[in-house]
């Protein structure tokens, strides 16, 4: 039996890549690293130009900022600023899918946020309630974008430059001007200020580790007894150990004391961490592993092949605004959390641009139909150590706003020639 | 195998009028089991109005629709999926971001609980490709997008050959594409045929309906000029069926094709 399925082999391997070869062919892991070196040449980049910004970018600011930069308390701060910039960027991730764009994300997280600390300060309400409200705020903010958009069909663009400008007035309303809402709740403070302790970082960081690689082992296991198109072992095994050491690695950084004075212990997890996994954990399971996230993907793509196969496209384009901005209501929450205080521009200025900015270096496109939830992960650490190092350089301020735009327009280009090569890679 | 002189899908005397202008006078319409029936017509006979009344786009003005001799009418195109009639669109209707399997489940995905039955999807695929004998596609997970014209068009084929289909409705199906891939193509609408379905190819080319129908049925100006068998007529008959709506004595008589006009 044994030579009989090695002499199919032989055979499939001799009518050169048809009858799908490629499926029934024994997958190497040298044979796999060409053929991902293959896509990557073809325009399919995916995680590559967010992890060499990422090195590239450490690098530049450990040499140009040796003390500082690379500081236990400066990685801490780096990963509490990533937070609400890879929230917002996370819900953008669904916009973007659609090929659409939520100019409104970053000002309906500020118009949140101060929905949040005013139930709280002036009505004296829960935490809780304060954090619900805050999120159907961004709901109904959402579901309005949505329905001038996917129903009355106005460009999304035009829809959500209304909203920034609108939004903004709403949030200056509820502050007054000059004004600023403190936040003392302890809850929502710790978010962004107080750490988990340190067992429940590293239980964390090993479940979490665990996790990933029996799903993706199960999942190789499966594909190879059913005989379907899969991965090797060796690239599977790869990347558990690279996503395991990543996770042990940030936990031992956090571990370490980053107080500022030696008489007092300043070390964990920041609470907040845990939130954003969850929400990644969440959204990558929507839109790779159900009917919803297939069909968002789908509109993206063809919008008339969606309609055909009977997918509700309306639907599906409501759902990804109502996504974002409720995304951007937590945004809005962890960054309350982390300045203490709510003030009449949260959100507003380069809080979205930073956003789009991440889950475009992420590598999710700009055209829609591509993108992944982890970009904005990825995308939101460039951008936050951009933004954190330009800081400790004190760097001006025209400075920051050149370098943070140019560094977008910079992705947006990637992003535009990597599909010219895609498109001309096909056919 | 179901009697070929039984049709599984018969159309009789329908009209359908858009405002003023009446596109389709009395046509009568059968498709068989097992036969590629070829739809042929110049710009504006009628083809893709009459393709779109049975896969149910359009409500017809009158007339009757049979499927499998039993009287149904079509009210949308999810009651023409239902009945078994599939639709291959001229502009693909694929999505490019997605691969193989993901486009011939689109909108009828498998789940187990919520989560999409990647595994069971994919044999699916295999098998109904494997079943069509189509040899050139490398992998079930490759995307769309890097797909030839040819095999684009086999993917839309197999989507719709996916669905326990007992009709499937080809529009155009070579129009864009080379020679080597115009014959895979029609090599698939033969082996579509011999499965059992009943195949409505709709074509300008007469290369490749004398290649692969087994009967032909022509439009002229919104009726049917004639129904014929592909062994009885010439290619240069049909041409005039076409043009002229008449062929010697094949056709609309004298009268009415100059009625018409």
């Amino acid at each position: 039996m044994s030579t009989h399925s090695h002499e199919l082999k032989e055979a499939a391997v001799q009518v050169a890549d048809s009858d799908f070869a490629i499926d029934r062919r024994e997958h190497t892991l040298s044979s796999a690293v060409r053929d991902y070196w293959t896509r990557v040449r073809a325009g399919e980049l995916g995680a590559l130009p967010s992890v060499f910004g990422l090195v590239a970018l450490i690098l530049l600011f450990t040499v140009l900022r040796p003390e500082t930069f690379l500081s236990e308390r400066n990685i801490a701060n780096l990963f509490v600023q990533a937070m609400s910039v890879t929230i917002l960027a996370l819900g953008l991730v669904f916009v973007l899918l659609l090929g659409e764009i939520d100019l409104s994300a970053g000002v309906t997280s500020g118009v949140c946020a101060a929905v949040m600390a005013k139930l709280m300060v002036e009505t004296g309400q829960p935490w809780y309630v304060a954090v619900l409200a805050a999120l159907v705020t961004g709901l109904v903010i959402g579901a309005a974008i949505g329905l001038l958009v996917a129903v009355v069909r106005i460009p999304s663009f035009v829809v959500t430059l209304a909203l920034f400008l609108g939004l903004q007035g709403i949030t200056l309303r509820l502050i007054g001007e000059g004004g600023t809402v403190p936040v003392r709740d302890d809850v929502i403070v710790a978010l962004a200020n107080d750490n988990m302790p340190i067992w429940l970082g590293w239980t964390l960081a090993v479940v979490c580790s665990a996790g990933f690689a029996a799903s993706q082992l199960l999942r190789w296991r499966r594909q190879r007894a059913r005989g379907l198109a899969g991965r090797p072992l060796g690239l599977v095994l790869a990347q558990i150990a690279v996503v395991a050491a990543a996770l042990l690695f940030g936990t031992f950084l956090m571990g370490l004391d980053r107080a500022p004075s030696p008489l007092i212990v300043l070390n964990g997890v920041p609470w907040g961490v845990p939130v954003v996994a969850i929400l990644v954990i969440v959204a990558t399971f929507v839109l790779g592993r159900t009917v919803y996230g297939r069909h968002v993907y789908a509109v993206g793509g063809n919008a008339e092949a969606a309609r055909r196969a009977g997918i509700n496209v309306t639907a599906i384009r409501m759902s990804v605004f109502m996504i974002a901005s409720t995304l951007a209501a937590v945004a809005g929450m962890v960054d309350a959390s982390r300045l203490n205080s709510v003030t009449p521009d949260a959100g507003a200025g380069n809080v979205l641009l930073y956003a789009v900015g991440a889950a475009v270096i992420g590598g999710t496109s700009l055209f829609g139909g591509k993108g992944r939830a982890i970009d904005a992960v990825l995308g939101g650490l460039v951008v936050s150590v951009i933004a954190n190092g330009l800081g400790l350089m004190g760097a001006q301020a025209y400075l920051n706003m050149l370098i943070t735009g140019g560094v977008l327009l910079f992705a947006a280009s990637i992003d535009a020639l990597a599909r010219r090569r895609r498109a001309a890679a096909g056919r | 195998m179901a009697d070929k002189a039984t049709p599984v899908l018969q159309l009789t005397g329908v009209n359908k009028s858009f405002g003023a202008v009446k596109v389709l006078h009395d046509v009568d319409f059968a498709v068989y089991p097992g036969q590629v029936t070829a739809l042929v017509g110049d710009n504006g006979a009628g083809k893709s109005t009459l393709i779109k009344c049975i896969a149910g786009i359009h409500p017809v003005d009158s007339g009757q629709f049979f499927f499998e001799g039993r009287p149904v009418a079509i009210g949308g195109p999810r009651e023409a999926a239902a009945l078994g009639i599939e639709v291959v669109y001229q502009d693909l209707a694929l999505a490019d971001n997605l691969d193989i399997v993901q486009n011939m489940f689109l909108g009828r995905e498998r789940t187990r609980g919520v989560v999409l039955d990647e595994a069971s999807m994919e044999e699916s695929a295999r098998q109904t490709l494997s079943r069509l004998s189509v040899r050139t596609v490398k992998s079930v997970r490759q995307m769309v997008a890097s797909l030839s014209g040819g095999q684009r068009q086999t993917v839309a084929i197999a989507k719709a050959v996916l669905w326990e289909s007992k009709v499937v409705i080809l529009d155009e199906p070579t129009a864009a594409l080379g020679v080597a891939q115009t014959r895979q193509v029609l090599d698939l609408v033969r082996r579509l045929a011999d499965t059992g379905h009943a195949v409505v190819l709709i074509s300008h080319n007469m290369n490749d309906v004398f290649q692969v129908a087994d009967r032909i049925t022509a439009l002229y100006l919104g009726r049917v000029a004639a129904h014929v068998e592909r062994a009885a007529v010439t290619s240069t008959q049909v041409v005039e069926l076409i043009t002229a709506g008449r062929s010697g004595d094949l056709g609309l008589a004298p009268t009415t094709a100059e009625n018409t006009l």
